[in-house]
């Protein structure tokens, strides 16, 4: 229950970031994207912010031998370039030149109770069931 | 430097502590692709709904206090929108995270195979806006 608060809070903190940053309009995000075009470079920013808190941040939590609410902390030790990492972030990124909108927007532009939001986490929620489905048959074998 | 600049220095920046916040509490990446993928799972952890429920109340903030961060449409047909929904998940499945796993949180830990997925959304997103672009030219 605790986990789930203080998760609350960080989604709460989140979402103003993203707001404020201009993440929930896709209108930037392409215009991001549009480097051959009207390029703004605002979203730089974003991403410039957040990994330099956050590289500090990770540095010095990572330092204690257990997060404050769990036993272990839960970071991938995945490593190596795979197939699937580079397909994957392409397909992806494909998808979100094509409407502006990454999981986190637009998770947080539902509230607006427009219905291109919707349609998007609903289709993406779909795809990620397809992917999940593709990946227990055996025309996909991970490395 | 502009003032949108700013903001979005100031958003990044509140974006990166929560990440933080996320690690030194819970232990966890705050990687939303991977966190909305394990909501529907067999065994759905609590945290996972109470960090989709806090976005949520962020976003309820943010339309009452300032609803012009929305901006929901793009000057596309509205097939996009499913299409690049189906696109994302799958992608983000696939490729285990998206803006903000690989973005920020796989980049700030020097990660080289979110260092390498970074570029490669990137790169992929400025090529769909580009084809979609001729496309609507020559269409």
């Amino acid at each position: 229950m605790k986990k789930a608060f203080a998760a609350l809070v960080v989604g709460f903190i989140f979402a103003i970031g993203l707001g404020l940053s201009g993440m929930t309009q896709v209108t930037k995000v392409f215009g991001f994207l549009d480097v051959f075009g009207h390029w703004d470079p605002a979203l730089m920013f974003v991403m410039g912010g957040a990994i330099m808190v956050h590289a500090v941040g990770y540095h010095f939590v990572r330092r204690m031998n257990a997060p404050v609410l769990d036993t272990q902390f839960h970071v991938s030790k995945k490593r190596g370039i795979s197939a699937s990492l580079v397909s994957g972030a392409f397909i992806f990124g494909v998808g979100w030149g094509l409407a502006g909108f990454c999981p986190g927007p637009a998770i947080v532009s539902l509230v607006t109770l427009d219905e291109r939001p919707w349609m998007f986490v609903v289709c993406m929620l779909i795809g990620m069931r397809l992917f999940t489905l593709l990946s227990r048959t055996r025309i996909y074998s991970p490395p | 430097m502009p003032l949108e600049w700013i903001y979005a220095l100031i958003g990044g920046v509140l974006i990166g502590a929560s990440a933080t916040l996320m690690l030194y509490w819970n232990g966890r990446v705050t990687g939303i692709s991977g966190i909305v993928n394990n909501l529907f799972t067999r065994n759905p952890a609590l945290w996972r709904w109470g960090f989709v429920v806090g976005l949520l109340a962020g976003g309820l903030l943010l339309r009452g206090v300032r609803p012009e961060v929305f901006v929901t449409a793009l000057q596309a047909p509205r097939w996009t929108v499913p299409v690049a929904g189906l696109l994302v998940g799958f992608g983000t499945a696939m490729g285990g995270g998206c803006t903000s796993g690989h973005g920020v949180c796989g980049i700030s830990r020097f990660s080289m195979r979110s260092i390498v997925a970074t570029l490669v959304f990137i790169a992929a997103g400025v090529c769909s806006v580009l084809a979609f672009q001729m496309w609507e030219i020559i269409g």
